[in-house]
């Protein structure tokens, strides 16, 4: 009985961390750059078919890839923020207009980015292992790619907490995710911060990617899920909230984890749920303002 | 007889308390202004009177009956109808439009389209807009789109107008203009609430005044009274 | 321009209009196979557009649901498309749409814009999983059989939901509810202090919306003879109508019907042939019509016809 629920309770965990990752990347992109990136799960995508094609193609660990996958969503990202959505920010008549207009431009790359994928690797589920033996936590058996995956998810959030507490980047980012313009007026290249911004969000995305590969079958279209748990978790935590992203990523981790245990294939409809009860009670969510 | 009236009315920002109990009123037929310096509260106030946003505690009553917790078109609806400082016409539908939105949707009865269209015909009239009436709101004059912002609460049949800040950015000869067509609003039987800087236009209008300050009521009384009263004075000319 | 000018034009237009009617209306008579199902399809895009921009279009309240009511549209005619009539089954369509609607209405529209795009964005993911849940778990198949139902009959049913959209459209944004729903896109808070409700007219609107979208679904399903939630829950049909309408403008009442003529015609020709490449560039028109063309073709094209006129007139 313990043992189940530590079970339940560690899945949730693992899973939790993937979510927070994801969500923190996609609350920079919104809380930030005011960007509502609905393609976000296409950087997940992208993370993870190039770490599978990497591995399958040349053998790079995919551990070694974090250093590949990193680089190239970041640089994607950041130089879509810098060609297309700045040009749409400096075209729309106000912020209410830039969010709808950037959230439709990204809708369109959603289907740029998901078929250039289906072109290069084709539609077919691919999979490889990696770190696929058991580990014994507590009774229970874990994989030890999903621990990894874990670990690395963790780590690499307390880094981007440490980094945008500690660094003069990171405050100019924050400055900026209070008040753009005022950050702009202060002395912040704005234009600059929130590329950047972007563009770490679409590297959070991409590792996450990485690590799910590491753990589960990937696919061309496996971001839209992603996408639309993310915005529910970027939802329950706070629009904006960044830390809020965190905690809610881990909370709707430990809900799928349970909802999984009791009846698999409602996990979706269960974050749908507590989607509606947000609306009903709460919109601005747990951290919002 | 008391019009609008509100007892212990509350308001807060997160920590800050913008309206801290305020109990006001105002009778029936009276230009009343409500003064203060900048950030005392006034167009939180009329935010609250409106219902555009909800108030923490206290009660509203207009004519007699509680409006607060209804949602701002039931208000409108019921006879209550304001302007905006930062003036929030229709850009981008011709001045008739955005009048005639007012007859058919504002005023306690329905009216069929060609009523309406009537009314808001005569209601461009009496602001003086007849000859712009096929423009779109967008490239009017700021005195016009202010012209309009009244015409369009007019249109709404109310019992009581509140305008904030009426004058605000218009020169001398707009503004005794304006100070005109409040007048001519009060002949038509139309109980008016007043948020004003420019005091020289409130103290000429103004049958009655009141003073907030940090998000309380201050003073009270006819623009004498005002005038003469030494905390305003060291609230505007102190600090 | 004078009267007689005026009204003549109006007459030729109607007449215009009055003989693509019955150009239509006769089709399958005189036209193949292949151009009867093509112009089905294309009546099918515009009916999803067009459906579309009677809300989204003058609210700016960005929907990403079609494809959930075209879903609806096409489960209804699964479910029961053996046991009730075609007629009924399509109101049902329309219906289950309809409350489907309302419900994503009355939760969302009472709040900002963007919680509103988000919940219809993931809706058709949602109800396709609920499906294949419920479908796996509860009766075991996967997928069910619908009838099959001729090219000739599709094509009139498709093109008498098209004609009442398209009446429904124009009355809707002639009347006061019209008026009042740009005056929500303008300014929301003014439009609610100016009497009106905007909270239940938007839901309103939205749900009639979805009305053609689950009508449209209910009758297209029989195209397919084999449905599981995979194949009628697909966002595609959430990308398409937001495409054609952006790319042919939403100022003007035909601006969209002209976008959905094109990519529909595109899609069809393209489908086949190149599947994933046409996606990817449509991806591409839509990122480069919000950049570059913000009032779409028919915006551009009113600007080129203004730069004309202007011209002519600095001349004389």
């Amino acid at each position: 009985m313990v043992v189940k629920i530590l079970d339940v309770v560690i899945a949730g965990l693992l899973l939790g961390g993937l979510y927070a990752l994801i969500a923190m990347g996609l609350s920079l992109q919104y809380g930030v750059a005011r960007v509502l990136n609905i393609s976000h799960g296409e950087f997940i995508m992208l993370g993870a078919l190039i770490t599978w094609f990497l591995y399958k193609a040349f053998g790079v660990n995919p551990l070694v890839s974090l250093a590949i996958c990193g680089p190239v969503t970041f640089i994607i990202g950041f130089l879509l923020y810098r060609t297309l959505f700045t040009r749409l920010r400096t075209s729309s008549v106000s912020i209410g207009a830039y969010e709808g207009s950037s959230m439709l431009a990204s809708f369109g790359l959603l289907f740029i980015i998901q078929n250039v994928a289906l072109i290069v690797w084709g539609s077919e589920i691919k999979g490889y292992t990696y770190l696929a033996f058991p580990v014994n936590v507590g009774g229970a058996l874990f994989a030890a790619n999903r621990l990894v995956a874990l670990a690395f998810a963790v780590f690499i959030g307390l880094v981007f907490y440490l980094f945008l507490v500690r660094t003069r980047l990171g405050k100019a980012i924050r400055a900026a995710a209070q008040d753009a313009a005022t950050a702009g007026l202060m002395g912040v290249n704005i234009n600059q911060v929130l590329a950047l911004c972007f563009g770490f969000g679409a590297l959070m995305a991409g590792f996450a990617g990485l690590l799910i590969s590491m753990c589960y079958p990937v696919h061309a279209a496996m971001g839209l899920e992603y996408t639309i748990i993310t915005i529910i978790v970027v939802v329950l935590g706070g629009l904006g909230s960044i830390p809020g992203s965190f905690i809610g990523g881990f909370i709707l981790g430990l809900i799928g984890s349970i909802v999984t245990y009791l009846e698999p294939g409602l996990s979706l409809a269960a974050y749908y749920v507590i989607f509606m009860l947000l609306l009903l009670v709460k919109p601005t969510g747990i951290l919002g303002k | 007889m008391r019009i609008l009236e509100g007892k212990g009315v509350t308001k807060h920002f997160g920590g800050l308390a913008a309206i801290s109990n305020v109990d006001f009123y105002v009778d029936q037929g009276e230009i009343v202004g409500l003064i203060g310096p900048n950030g005392a509260g006034k167009t939180t106030l009329f935010n609250l009177i409106s219902a555009a946003l909800p108030l923490n505690s206290g009660v509203i009553r207009f004519k007699g009956e509680k409006i607060t917790g209804l949602k701002p078109h039931r208000i409108c609806r019921a006879g209550v109808a304001r302007t905006f400082q930062s003036v929030k016409v229709f850009g981008n539908m011709p001045v008739l439009g955005n009048v005639l939105l007012g007859s058919l949707f504002g005023t306690s009865i329905g009216m069929s389209s060609a009523d309406a269209t009537k009314e808001a015909i005569e209601s461009l009239e009496f602001v003086g807009l007849s000859a712009v009436s096929a423009t779109l709101a967008k490239d009017l004059t700021l005195a016009n789109q202010k012209r309009l912002e009244v015409a369009k609460a007019l249109a709404t049949k109310p019992e009581l107008l509140l305008l904030d800040e009426l004058v605000a950015g218009l020169n001398a000869t707009e503004t005794a203009q304006a100070m005109e067509l409040v007048t001519k609003i009060r002949d038509r039987g139309i109980t008016i609430l007043v948020i004003e800087h420019v005091m020289k236009a409130i103290m000429s209008i103004c049958d009655r005044i009141m003073v907030l300050h940090h998000g309380e009521k201050i003073a009270e009384g006819t623009p004498k009274e005002i005038t003469n009263n030494q905390t305003v004075i060291e609230v505007y000319l102190g600090k | 321009m004078d009267l007689t000018t005026v009204t003549s034009k109006r007459l030729l237009f109607l007449g215009l209009l009055f003989l693509v009617f019955i150009l239509l209306a006769f089709l399958p008579l005189y036209g193949s196979v292949y151009t009867v199902i093509l112009v089905t399809a294309i009546f099918m895009y515009i009916i999803l557009t067009v459906s579309w921009v009677i809300f989204s279009g003058p609210t700016g309240y960005i929907s990403l649901a079609p494809a959930a009511f075209f879903g609806v549209g096409i489960y209804t005619s699964a479910v029961l498309g053996k046991v009730l009539p075609l007629p009924i089954v399509i109101c049902i369509g329309a219906l289950a749409s309809f409350c489907l609607a309302l419900l994503v209405g009355a939760l969302t529209l009472r709040l900002r814009g963007i919680y509103f795009s988000i919940f219809t964005f993931g809706l058709v993911l949602l109800i396709q999983q609920l499906l294949l849940w419920y479908e796996v778990r509860i009766t075991h198949t996967r997928g069910r059989f619908v009838i099959v139902v001729n090219n000739t009959t599709i094509y009139y049913v498709m093109l008498g939901i098209l004609v009442i959209l398209l009446l429904a459209a124009y009355l809707i944004r002639r009347s006061k509810y019209g008026l009042a729903l740009q005056s929500i896109g303008e300014d929301e808070e003014a439009a609610a202090h100016i009497g009106i409700n905007v909270t239940v007219l938007k839901t309103i609107i939205f749900a009639v919306s979805a009305i053609f979208t689950g009508a449209a679904g209910a009758i297209m399903a029989t195209r397919w003879t084999y449905i599981d939630p995979y194949i009628a829950f697909n966002p595609l049909f959430s990308f398409l109508p937001v495409l054609m309408a952006i790319f042919g403008g939403m100022g003007q009442f035909y601006g969209p019907i002209i976008g959905a003529a094109i990519f529909a015609y595109l899609e069809e020709v393209l489908l086949t042939r190149f599947p994933y490449y046409y996606m990817l560039i449509f991806g591409i028109i839509l990122v480069v019509a919000i950049l570059y063309l913000p009032d779409g073709l028919v915006g551009l094209v009113q600007k080129w016809r203004k730069g004309g006129s202007a011209r002519q007139h600095a001349d004389t």
